[in-house]
């Protein structure tokens, strides 16, 4: 079979991204998360960029698919600021 | 710094963007094109399907030059259970014909050809730029803002997509309603086209494309597959909301439905080589923002929330080419830069791009029918499973066997409610 299911990593990994080290392009802020119920983010983000962590709300931009599915989903503002990545960062898509 | 502005900046180049300034650099306007990604379409990720009027609208025989994919002659529907399928495949020779109804298309191949043709008829085009903000001088819009540099021109055209920060910047519409759009995740999947067209009955420029319901875990949604030259596209799309309400992660239900006995052996032989997603404006006409202009500024595309899904037909980019031919015919035939804006929205009536939205205006009321997207995709499956099962047994009574599959996953209450409620959203 050369077709199988994809864990998270798996899918990412497909995708060819340039990090801006040290330089996200959405802010969050834990502690509003925390305060946060429905926390949708962990379901619906597609890159899981969102996962628990200690009970936190962690955050990782560096796989990030620049959807804006978390921007339309973040009831309590945990996200402070969202933007695009800065040009010629972020992923890059080939053949989609 | 005259020498410097623009007669216009168009913000995006999709296909929203591009054929706006396609359009306008054909009618001798100096117009900049500023994408943010590498190259047009690198940051873009559609279903996707393109309606071919919509490339001869910009221009005749436009379609020829493009880099199309498989024209769509077989349109199947497929209604999914835990691991059996019923599919309807309609066949239409007639949709390959002449100037053939529509094709699959990918994205970055389709992003950086429109880009190039904008190129050719003497736009210039500015990829790796990002545009942080607008300028606004006396209350109008007369330029953009990247990093340290001001770039200015009579009028800039956000056809920056569905999260469009800058018709938000420009203060046209509040923030993005959760209600208003769907998920989409993606997989391309590349595959020897001789299998493609095996698979899927078709001759090899031709192709089919799929919609499917039940796959969905019960949240509103449905999935997607077109026939690419020597790719699939495979993906889900989902109504966030209620996909926030569920346990599992929609990837996990996303792979469960490319693993599904029905849909593996399609792709299988085949390499998965990119996972994207995007958002889809989903509920059309109602979903449009009152206000699409403001002096020096247009909105179109993705950005102004143009779409339609009726469930079997997905339309987004031909939408977008038509408003951004919209937009360029009212920024070369306005008198005034005032009267711009108007006679934007009387040029998206003129094209019957608005008469479009309105024919679907309340078809998204379908999709709060809960049923649609678990209860009737098992029925109509529980319903074949009577129908097709021989084991030697005395049979039920045909009409009694269909009654049971039936009221397994439906009260004739609920089937009467749901009807009702399909009849009122056509």
């Amino acid at each position: 079979m050369t077709i199988k299911r994809l864990g998270p990593e798996e899918l990412l990994s497909l995708d060819k991204f340039s990090v801006d080290e040290g330089n996200p392009h959405i802010l969050v802020d834990k502690a509003i998360c925390a305060t946060c119920k429905p926390k949708a983010c962990l379901i619906v983000c597609p890159a899981r960029c969102y996962r628990l962590k200690d009970e936190q709300v962690n955050f990782e931009y560096a796989g990030c698919l620049e959807c804006g599915t978390c921007r339309v989903m973040c009831k309590d503002k945990g996200i402070t600021a969202w933007n695009y990545p800065r040009a010629t960062f972020g992923v890059t898509f080939r053949c989609s | 710094m005259a020498e410097d502005k623009f007669d216009a900046i168009v913000v995006g180049a999709g296909p929203a963007g591009s054929a706006c300034a396609y359009a306008l650099a054909k009618e001798g306007k100096s117009v900049l094109l500023v994408e943010r990604g590498n190259t047009a379409g690198s940051k873009n990720v559609s279903g996707g399907r393109l309606y071919t009027y919509a490339l001869e609208l910009v221009e005749t025989d436009m379609y020829k030059r493009a880099p199309l994919q498989r024209k769509i002659v077989r349109e199947q529907i497929m209604l999914l259970n835990e691991r059996g399928a019923t599919t309807v495949d309609y066949f239409n020779p007639e949709f390959g014909e002449e100037v053939p109804q529509s094709y699959s298309v990918v994205r970055t191949a389709l992003d950086e050809w429109f880009a190039s043709e904008v190129e050719a008829q003497g736009g210039m085009v500015a990829s790796g730029i990002l545009v942080d903000g607008l300028i606004e001088e006396n209350g109008k819009i007369v330029g953009i803002r990247t990093g340290d540099e001001e770039m200015r021109a009579d009028i800039v055209v956000a056809a920056d997509g569905v999260n469009s920060l800058l018709g938000q910047k420009a203060g046209l519409f509040p923030e993005v309603n959760s209600h208003d759009v769907g998920v989409g995740v993606k997989e391309t999947i590349e595959l020897p086209d001789n299998l493609i067209s095996a698979r899927f009955g078709v001759k090899d420029d031709e192709g089919a494309a799929r919609v499917a319901i039940g796959c969905t875990d019960g949240i509103s949604g449905g999935a997607f597959l077109y026939t690419n030259r020597g790719s699939i596209s495979l993906g889900i799309v989902f109504n966030p909301e209620q996909a926030a309400k569920q346990q599992r992660h929609i990837q996990d239900i996303f792979q469960d439905f490319k693993m599904h006995p029905a849909i593996q052996p399609l792709i299988e032989g085949g390499t998965s080589v990119e996972y994207g997603a995007h958002l889809v404006p989903e509920i059309g006409f109602q979903g449009i923002p009152k206000r699409l202009h403001r002096e020096g500024f247009l909105v179109v595309g993705d950005a102004a929330q143009l779409g339609i899904n009726t469930g079997l037909i997905i339309r987004g980019m031909d939408l977008a080419i038509v408003s951004g031919v919209a937009a360029a015919r009212a920024i070369v035939n306005s008198p005034t830069l005032a009267e711009t804006g108007p006679l934007y929205m009387k040029k998206l009536d003129e094209l019957s791009l608005m008469a479009n939205q309105r024919a679907y205006q309340n078809f998204h009321n379908i999709f709060e029918i809960s049923r649609i997207f678990g209860g009737y995709p098992k029925l109509a499956n529980d319903a074949m499973n009577f129908m097709f099962t021989v084991d030697g047994k005395t049979p039920k009574p045909m009409l009694k066997g269909l009654m049971g599959a039936v009221k397994k996953n439906a009260t004739l209450g609920q089937l009467a409610a749901d009807g009702w409620k399909a009849y009122r959203s056509l």
